[in-house]
């Protein structure tokens, strides 16, 4: 898939034919790194459990980088664990996405202004495509913010793109 | 000839006696491999640097640090004593509620507030229900780490019930800032009595579920019993409390031995580990303690529940906390053991210092002790049992 993305000058009926199937296959199947930080972690838990489930669509927790599509980060983003984040970023095959899930990886949350190791925000190591505010979310929150995600690639384009 | 090894590799002490029948020693080259941060087994962001002899853990070296929020910083630079008390919601994210009353009890403690009685009933209907859900999140991840998915799935059906009885009390299902120093944020909202009995009734038969599905379950019983055994005088001399100290057939609890609250008041036993399935202290002690704890803390809330006192639970709370120029130590007992508030004021609004004890971070302390010499799956077993939340480990 990543071979064939943004190779196209012109978007036709074949290209965006096999846009929307490459997106919705994509988006049916984030599959979510299984790391959690914080207490945000716990609503992830939860969030993936019995009563919300979140294998109903598609995100099947996997314990490494290498098999996973989206990155949920879950919980206060120290510097010492922003190096590792970041690193295992990097480790996760394109195409990839973040969920930067609760106040404290959105801006540092509670600990901005005395946590002087606090990193303000994930999006200063790596790029978020969509914040879920709360301290902690709902994990209805979540699912909303997997959902917004879901939108997001579904409007992915494999054409070329013009400044 | 066949060599075989003269011990079974569970109850090698150390691994230079790893030995062939003709006396040539099994010994490797140590391998040094990071388990974590980011591993699904280490219950968050713990790092740790395992020493291998082949599959044999010579050494374990837990690094913290990775989920440190400077807790203590935060409590001295507050404007007031009131807004700790959400930090403390954040130190141990699993009994938010325990928290919450070990600081608010510091505090109380500190000013000599009288708590109505209405309060101290709901406070422990509340931290009991905690430790509930505590308990089945430690024991359903537990599962998970020994390969079986389906108690997670069980026990966070369970805990919803709770979550959704806490959520009607204070609106959050997580992080409650709910009891207060000297009261509690919101009185009980009608129909919670009613709601809460119905989650005894309907929790009691699920623990024997749990019971068949998980805790005789063979291979469960093989991956636990006689693994990262504990010694009682080991916990004693490491500071190790609550249900992994209970495990190793130590009787303290400190609801029991140093009473706070009203515990006094109700009939429940503490339960210790016995070695039913292997050696007294070991990995399936720890998990065992954990269930048992469970239906105890099932028959404390009935009673608080039968003997709920009317008030107003807003009555004791100060409008101005200024304690006088002094210190407190007061240590409660939390799911996973004894957490302590050291507070020291300096007459001011806000804290001149305050030290938490945690039970997660001590008992943490006593792993690498347990865990040399067992195989590195088991080491697996280890850490999830002694039940560790890193939130209140780096604090």
């Amino acid at each position: 898939m990543g071979l064939l993305d943004q190779r196209f000058e012109n978007s036709n009926v074949l290209v965006t034919s096999l846009e929307g199937l490459l997106n919705w296959a994509r988006l049916s199947s984030l599959w979510q790194m299984q790391f959690g930080l914080a207490c945000c972690a716990i609503e992830m838990m939860a969030a993936s459990a019995s009563n919300f489930d979140m294998m109903r669509f598609g995100v099947i927790p996997r314990a490494t980088p290498r098999q996973t599509d989206v990155m949920i980060v879950s919980g206060t983003v120290t510097l010492k664990m922003a190096s590792r984040i970041k690193r295992l970023y990097d480790q996760m095959a394109e195409p990839r996405y973040v969920i930067s899930m609760g106040s404290c990886s959105n801006c540092g949350g509670p600990y901005w202004e005395h946590g002087y190791h606090v990193l303000k925000g994930v999006d200063r190591v790596i790029p978020v495509d969509v914040y879920v505010p709360g301290c902690p979310p709902r994990p209805e929150a979540l699912l909303e913010g997997l959902m917004k995600l879901q939108e997001k690639v579904r409007k992915e384009t494999l054409v070329k793109k013009t400044a | 000839m066949t060599e075989t090894r003269s011990l079974p590799t569970r109850y090698v002490t150390h691994p230079g006696e790893l030995k062939t029948s003709s006396g040539r020693s099994l010994r490797t080259d140590e391998m040094i491999i990071n388990m974590g941060p980011q591993h699904p087994s280490t219950h968050g962001v713990l790092r740790l640097e395992v020493v291998l002899d082949g599959e044999i853990v010579v050494d374990v070296i837990p690094h913290i640090g990775y989920l440190h929020r400077c807790f203590e910083k935060h409590a001295e630079h507050m404007t007031n004593y009131q807004q700790v008390i959400p930090y403390c919601d954040r130190m141990d994210y699993l009994s938010s509620m325990n928290n919450d009353w070990a600081y608010a009890l510091a505090v109380e403690r500190m000013l000599k507030i009288e708590v109505p009685p209405r309060v101290e009933t709901i406070r422990v209907i509340m931290a009991e229900l905690q430790r509930i859900a505590s308990h089945l999140i430690a024991v359903g991840t537990y599962g998970i780490d020994m390969g079986a998915f389906t108690p997670f799935l069980w026990a966070f059906r369970d805990r919803e019930r709770i979550l959704d009885l806490f959520e009607m009390t204070c609106g959050a299902r997580l992080l409650y800032n709910y009891i207060w120093i000297g009261g509690l944020s919101h009185d009980l909202p009608p129909g919670f009595v009613e709601k809460a009995k119905a989650f005894c009734t309907y929790f009691k038969p699920n623990m024997k579920e749990l019971n068949d599905l998980l805790s005789y379950n063979e291979i469960f019983v093989k991956r636990t019993a006689h693994v990262g055994v504990l010694p009682a005088d080991v916990a004693i001399n490491y500071g190790v409390s609550g249900p992994t100290l209970r495990a190793s057939g130590v009787n303290w609890d400190l609801r029991r031995d140093d009473p706070y609250g009203i515990y006094d008041k109700f009939e429940w036993e503490v339960q210790v580990g016995k070695g039913e399935r292997g050696t007294t202290g070991d990995c399936w002690d720890r998990y065992i303690v954990k269930i048992r704890e469970m239906e105890q803390s099932v028959r404390i809330i009935e009673q608080a529940l039968a003997a709920l006192p009317e008030g107003n639970v807003q009555a004791a709370i100060p409008k101005r906390i200024r304690p006088d120029s002094a210190e407190i130590y007061v240590r409660t007992e939390t799911a996973r053991g004894e957490l302590g508030f050291y507070v020291v004021s300096d007459g001011t609004a806000s804290p001149y210092r305050l030290k938490a004890r945690a039970p997660a971070f001590v008992n943490l302390s006593v792993l690498p002790k347990i865990s040399r010499g067992c195989l590195l799956g088991d080491l697996v077993a280890i850490v999830g049992s002694i039940d560790i939340v890193l939130g209140e480990v780096d604090r």
